[in-house]
């Protein structure tokens, strides 16, 4: 609720004046509401510090402490004051949330501490406004991970347990991902490294020239071509240890397709690819330049380090997401190289056996000059050229030299940016969850209402002091309120579940001629499904079914759909209010009635499979009706065997 | 060369000061815009004096504190917008779409058309739905019926307002919402109210009716002890 929802209260009834002469049916009386003591000022002493405010701020959030009846336990009649055995300061803060409607977080404060006075207070995080919400989760998560760390450093690398029946698979894959989890997969991490380096440098050693002492040729060998067999045994031993690798990571992968895309079994691929389309292809002089080519890919197998390295994986992430700045720096270079390559070539053109052939040629001496390497194996030679050649090194500096720090700082600033933005992104999305919960809950709040009876107009005095017990002046007249528009149009307020399933009704059509036609029969409990209260035994019965099944859906319907299922276990008053405008029924027929809805259940699902297809919200189709037959078990029973015991 | 002077810079600048590079001047630039229009707003209206606005309406001075009280909290700058006041209704109807008929309301709250509510007529509107004669509270509905205020409600009219009046109940209704719903509300209305059949309601003709029909005289006096 709003901050200052209950003082608008007044202004919503008077705008229902507006529906008065619409009304088709005789509204219901307003609520009695006792005659309010007017507002008045509370004392709330907190530990000693007095802080007053009126008595209708703290009402406006009632499912509070401070707003709620739970404030009672903590009056003192002698001072006639609320006292509090809590830290003051942080007590301004809470108090200011009611009467701003926003809560701020204390900056020199401990999170913990100001987390553990909201919790007493029964406000939830949250509520934290926008303006101290980033620096309240900053905080908080900087905590969580200290003591984090804390517990890690105590518990001297003890991972975390698998459950007891796991399958190999599973204890492969966690041996592949934590190595230090178990003495094995630290062994294989070190071997699996050890190899890689041996591939590498045997890669590097090939090509080094090695002198011969039994043969003084002029030309001398390079290693690779004077020891092939040593070479190729070694080359395949660490081929072979990186496929094995390859496969077991293959098999242990709880998801396949995205191990298969990721980044570093991409790279083992390419590693050990190369190695077979060697073995593959036959030794000809035409494909073995290919086969040459091919060999450069082995150089790879060093990212394959990255697994290794922290920081080689946090490199690449960061390049990653930079890429857009050094785009832009290789874009403002390749615009430079390009002016004054054609001007360097336009103005060498009339020299004698210039270097500068031409446009593209002249790249290669405005690359060297701008990154002020000066190879000088091309040098101009007219003066104009000369010129033009300082302008472009001194013009070097500066192109590179001014991104550069720009894309440094651009690193730190997007890095934290990117992490910022998806936090608040996952933050939005619960605050929105949030957000839609509240809403839901007043609506809510509503049916329960109604169907707690409380809309009866004579009903039995025990029952609905009942149902009106633990509702508040506001709400009284705000139920009041929806149930005069309810009137007026002569339509009620359901949730969606009734909803799709009157629409299913609809569509479907012969629900209502086969329930009635069952009801010509009375005898007999089983035939008694629709005797009563024909079409809304089947409904609730069938909403039952409905509520159960959709609790195992997905998120956002869940919120509702939870809701839905508290409220189904209570379905007696349910069809007393709904017997009421079509025909007077009995306390008889309601015991008759719930036997009837014990028995019924089991045979509705025979039913939803058809009602369910169009009047399921989601969609779910034959699988999930599936779903709900199994699911339409002791759960849903038990409320109602409650129910009947309490009769 | 260049590489080791930037980073010995940027190892001085500080990671949170923002650098000057076009998004920060945009921002700048949609700040200054919004401040602009906040001193369009910011205009500060009072109400007239307690006793004067305790004699104009039918409310005690303790409830208008109390109603001023909470008008000032959500309105710090003593008037409301429409928005805001479409907001605040659609708080109490969670269900469906209330911003038509609070539309509707907000032009009969607004007597002078100045596209905002102060407080005093914010109470005077107050006073005459909650506390005011029968006649005066019709006269208010017609008013607020009367969306063009010439003095008439014709059927296009009224179906504005009920099919504003349906869309509050929202989507989810039992039984099913159907299409031709409000038109037949609206016949209905008329066959009661339009005495001469010539297809629109006069204000005499309102008067008439509603005080002939007992339901309306009955739930007129609903609203009464609110406060």
């Amino acid at each position: 609720m709003a901050a200052g929802l209950a003082t608008w209260l007044p202004f919503a009834r008077a705008a229902a004046v507006g529906w008065l002469p619409l009304a088709q049916q005789p509204l219901p009386p307003a609520p009695g509401v006792k005659a309010s003591r007017g507002d008045e000022v509370l004392v709330v002493n907190v530990s000693g510090r007095r802080f007053e405010t009126w008595k209708n701020t703290l009402d406006r959030y009632p499912d509070t402490l401070l707003g709620s009846s739970e404030k009672e336990f903590f009056y003192d009649a002698d001072s006639g004051e609320y006292f509090f055995d809590r830290d003051p300061d942080m007590f301004r803060h809470v108090l200011n949330f009611y009467r701003t409607g926003r809560l701020h977080c204390p900056r020199q404060e401990c999170i913990q501490a100001f987390d553990e006075e909201l919790a007493f207070y029964g406000l939830v995080p949250e509520l934290v406004g926008d303006c101290c919400l980033e620096e309240y989760r900053d905080r908080k998560k900087e905590n969580a991970e200290r003591l984090a760390e804390d517990e890690e450093a105590e518990q001297t690398g003890d991972g975390p347990a698998l459950p007891a029946g796991s399958s190999l698979r599973q204890r492969l894959w966690r041996a592949f991902e934590n190595p230090h989890t178990s003495t094995a997969a630290l062994v294989f991490y070190y071997v699996t490294g050890f190899f890689i380096a041996v591939s590498v440098i045997a890669n590097v050693v090939e090509t080094i020239p090695c002198r011969s002492s039994a043969r003084r040729s002029s030309r001398e060998q390079p290693c690779g071509e004077r020891f092939p067999q040593a070479f190729f045994c070694m080359d395949t031993a660490c081929v072979l240890i990186f496929t094995g690798e390859y496969l077991l990571r293959l098999f242990a992968a709880p998801s396949r397709c995205r191990f298969l895309r990721s980044v570093m079994s991409l790279i083992d691929v390419v590693a050990i690819l190369p190695y077979y389309i060697g073995l593959l292809v036959p030794k000809n002089d035409d494909v073995s330049g290919a086969f040459v080519t091919l060999r450069v890919f082995r150089v790879f197998r060093i990212f394959k380090f990255s697994r290794h390295s922290q920081g080689l994986r946090i490199l690449g992430y960061t390049l990653k997401s930079c890429a857009s700045e050094l785009g832009f720096l290789l874009f403002s270079l390749t615009m430079a190289i390009i002016i004054f390559a054609t001007v360097m070539f336009y103005a060498e053109k009339g020299t004698n056996k210039t270097n500068f052939t031409s446009i593209p040629a002249a790249f290669w001496y405005t690359i060297v000059t701008m990154t002020t390497l000066g190879y000088g194996d091309m040098v101009p030679s007219t003066i104009a050229g000369k010129i033009f050649g300082s302008i472009c090194s001194l013009s070097g500096v500066l192109v590179i030299a001014l991104p550069v720090p720009v894309i440094v700082s651009n690193f730190s600033r997007i890095y934290h940016q990117n992490q910022r933005a998806d936090k608040r992104r996952a933050q939005q999305k619960v605050r929105l969850a949030r957000i839609r919960l509240a809403k839901s809950g007043t609506t809510n709040a509503f049916l329960q209402y109604k169907q707690n009876g409380g809309l009866e107009d004579s009903g039995s005095g025990e029952e609905q002091a009942v149902c009106v017990r633990n509702r508040s002046a506001f709400e009284q007249q705000h139920h009041h309120l929806l149930h005069c528009l309810e009137k007026t149009t002569c339509y009620e307020f359901t949730d969606e579940l009734t909803f799709s399933e009157a629409l299913g009704a609809v569509s479907l059509g012969g629900r209502t001629s086969r329930s009635t036609s069952v009801s010509s029969q009375p005898t007999g409990p089983g035939s008694l499904l629709s005797s009563c209260c024909p079409r809304r035994a089947k409904r609730r019965a069938i909403r039952l079914a409905n509520s159960t099944a959709s609790v195992s859906r997905g998120s956002m319907q869940e919120l509702d759909m939870l809701a839905g299922l508290h409220r189904s276990p209570a379905p007696q008053s349910r069809s007393s209010l709904n017997a009421k405008p079509h025909d007077s029924l009995d306390l008889n027929c309601d015991s008759r009635d719930f036997v009837a809805a014990i028995i019924s259940i089991p045979t509705p699902p025979a039913n939803t499979p058809d009602e369910s297809q169009p009047s399921s919200p989601g969609g779910g189709g034959r699988a999930s009706s599936t779903l709900r037959n199994s699911s339409l078990g002791t759960p849903c029973l038990f409320p109602e065997t409650v129910k009947i015991s309490s009769l | 060369m260049g590489a080791v002077m930037g980073t010995f810079s940027s190892l001085q600048t500080k990671q949170r000061r923002p650098s000057k590079d076009i998004a920060w001047w945009y921002y700048q630039y949609q700040r200054d815009k919004i401040e602009d229009e906040l001193e369009m707003t910011m205009v500060c209206h009072r109400p007239e004096g307690l006793e004067q606005l305790e004699a104009q309406t039918n409310f005690t001075k303790r409830e208008l504190q109390v109603l001023y009280r909470g008008f000032k909290n959500e309105c710090p700058s003593g008037v409301v917008n429409e928005d805001t006041f479409k907001q605040i209704y659609a708080q109490f109807f969670p269900h469906g779409d209330a911003s038509m008929y609070a539309h509707y309301l907000f032009n009969a709250f607004d007597t002078t058309q100045t596209g905002s509510v102060k407080f005093e007529d914010f109470v005077t509107a107050l006073s005459i739905l909650l506390r005011g004669t029968v006649h005066e509270k019709l006269r208010w509905t017609f008013n607020l019926y009367d969306i063009n205020k010439d003095g008439y409600i014709n059927k296009e009219e009224m179906m504005d307002i009920v099919k504003a009046i349906y869309d509050m109940m929202g989507k989810y209704t039992y039984p099913v919402l159907k299409e031709d719903t409000p038109r037949q509300h609206v016949d209905v209305f008329f066959q009661k109210m339009d005495k001469n059949k010539d297809g629109i309601v006069t204000l005499d003709e309102f008067l008439e009716s509603c005080q002939e029909d007992d339901n309306i005289m009955r739930s007129l006096q609903l609203f009464q002890n609110v406060m």
